[in-house]
């Protein structure tokens, strides 16, 4: 039996696939194998169901672009038939009826889904500790976060027991752990890809995207998941696109715009200086660099904290008791069904966030917090407009600083909040957003991966996955193996 | 985390009436000081002139999304139920309402 090599691409399995080296349950298989014996010591996986995606895998059509690639699923995202839990204990015993579109739409491409994975509960929070299950550890250093929500998602890929993810990136929670984890996230225009069947928490925010070990293979899933879905309003009709087509072209006079506000005092050094050496390669590539202004930035964590909590609030009163998932044994009327079940099934985050979510829309706060906020989510949107009048896309930090340890930021919610500084405004404007490898920042004595974000205009998808490409082919970034 | 007390207060008791969420003394005293320090912290909006400024819901608008008017299958009746805690005769179950 041949067996699938960690941390090979999708790129290179499909091959082994197609020239029937390998056999799809073969491959199920081995990464089963792998899970099992590196899994324990990070705690990506909440759950895996083999014996489903075996059968799944048997009949795979090769045929297809991702014919019998297993993708392992953030546990926001209903797969049919699977547990679904948004690593809440108030979802507890659920099962998802339906698939999500985005599942959907990489079985009709010949994926299997393959593996439940674990994330701060309903995606709050950047280090994954806020999940009702358990720690998920960075494969480069276990004593430290894997960044969040999608904390799981980005492990997995990075410590070789998943080739690709699903993730969903409210803030910044598929690049933020990509960063941290060593490897590639991207957020996709909101629109682009369908929410339907992903467990909402800020609805106008959320957007599902790849987690993959190269950024042809991000390319690759694009492909499968975007579109126009009628089960969800807000995805857009767009002539179909393929990610694909740009990957391989050089960077021969795009215009990359270096934000002066994100490039302030206090980042880590190490983020820093890999930073800037990867705008020089990007430069030595051929393309220009050009200082921008991007004035709101400093605002972006004050909105996104209201309007996120604000929908979060609205979103999350459907969880009653009622109709899914865990009910209170203590109820005595329908009153205290609710107050109890949602004290006994939420975890601290959440509810805090409900809190706040619940003051800034409630009467007599409504228009000081979230009209406000909404405003200013329009100059913060306008600064981005502006930008890309000027330039190809945008070049930053994905987080002021490589991962953190446990329990370094639980006690204090706003240092938290304020890790997602270059993240945010991204899903504020509704722009999509690629982070990718560009170096290490040793951090008491330790090695850790630091994320480069591109950001590009609506539906700029490709022209940010064409940079990215040829950044990575200049580098050997992505190719550095944490030791498991 | 910061011990200076925060500039805002927020009535938690009230706000968790509202949720429909049960809180313990615990939280609500910790929940108070960390919300208010937030609050503290998006004060900064304030400095903002946005006189004029039209608020934006949905960063990509879209309008009037319609559709045809036709009958489409929905999920089985059987597969909703099986996911509720207490369900008899095709209702979701839950205590009396009215006395």
């Amino acid at each position: 039996m041949s067996s699938f090599t960690p941390f090979s691409s999708i790129a290179e399995t499909r091959r082994l696939l197609r020239s029937k080296e390998l056999s799809p349950v073969e491959l199920i298989e081995s990464l089963e194998q792998r899970i099992a014996a590196i899994d324990p010591k990070i705690g990506a996986y909440i759950e895996r169901d083999v014996e489903t995606a075996k059968k799944e895998a048997a009949s795979a059509d090769l045929t297809k672009p991702l014919g019998g690639i297993p993708i392992g699923i953030k546990d926001a995202i209903s797969v049919a038939g699977q547990p679904l839990q948004s690593a809440s204990r108030i979802l507890d015993g659920y099962n998802a009826p339906y698939d999500a579109t985005a599942v959907a739409r990489l079985r009709a491409s010949g994926a299997v889904p393959f593996g439940r994975l674990n994330m701060d509960e309903f995606a709050m929070g950047s280090s994954t500790e806020n999940s009702a299950f358990q720690l998920t550890r960075n494969p480069w250093d276990t004593g430290r976060i894997p960044g969040g929500s999608s904390g799981g998602s980005a492990a997995a890929v990075a410590s070789g027991t998943a080739l690709a993810t699903l993730g969903s990136d409210t803030g910044g929670s598929i690049r933020q752990p990509a960063a941290l984890c060593g490897c590639v996230g991207l957020k996709p225009t909101y629109g682009r890809v369908s929410r339907y069947g992903l467990i909402a928490f800020a609805s106008s925010l959320d957007q599902i995207g790849p987690l993959t070990s190269t950024v042809e293979d991000s390319a690759l899933l694009m492909n499968a998941l975007a579109g126009r879905d009628p089960h969800d309003s807000t995805s857009l009709e767009l002539p179909d696109e393929d990610f694909t087509a740009e990957i391989g072209k050089d960077l021969k006079g795009l215009r990359i715009g270096v934000p002066k506000e994100y490039f302030v005092d206090g980042m880590e050094p190490g983020v820093r200086s890999a930073v800037d050496a990867a705008i020089k390669q990007i430069e030595s590539l051929g393309a220009e660099p050009v200082e921008i202004s991007l004035p709101h930035t400093e605002y972006a964590v004050a909105v996104y904290y209201i309007i996120a909590t604000a929908e979060a609030s609205a979103n999350l009163a459907r969880f009653d008791g009622v109709r899914y998932g865990r009910r209170s044994n203590e109820a005595k009327d329908l009153a205290s069904l609710y107050a109890k079940t949602r004290a006994e099934g939420f975890g601290r985050e959440v509810k805090r966030r409900i809190i706040l979510g619940t003051y800034v829309l409630s009467s007599g706060y409504y228009d000081a917090y979230y009209l406000r906020a909404q405003k200013v989510r329009t100059l913060i949107r306008r600064d981005f407009d502006q930008a890309f009048t000027k330039v190809d896309a945008i070049i930053s930090p994905t987080s002021p600083e490589t991962a953190f340890r446990f329990g370094e930021k639980t006690d204090d919610p706003l240092k938290m909040y304020l890790a997602d500084i270059f993240t945010i405004a991204t899903n504020l404007a509704g722009i999509c957003g690629l982070s990718l490898p560009c170096g290490f920042s040793n951090r008491d004595g330790v090695d850790l991966p630091v994320g480069l974000q591109l950001l590009g205009r609506p539906f700029g998808e490709s022209r940010l996955l064409r940079i990215g490409h040829a950044y990575e082919q200049a580098t050997e970034w992505h190719k550095r193996r944490p030791l498991l | 985390m910061s011990t200076d007390a925060p500039h805002h207060t927020v009535d938690v008791p009230y706000l968790a009436r509202l949720a429909r969420l049960e809180l313990t003394q615990e939280e609500i005293d910790l929940f108070g000081g960390q919300i208010g320090r937030i609050l503290d912290h998006v004060e900064q909006m304030n400095k903002l002139d946005i006189t004029g400024i039209e608020p934006t819901a949905h960063a990509i608008s879209v309008f009037d999304v319609i559709r045809e008017d036709t009958v489409t299958e929905s999920l089985p009746k059987k597969t909703i139920l099986e996911n509720a805690p207490h369900n008899a005769n095709g209702l979701f179950l839950v205590p009396k309402v009215l006395d």
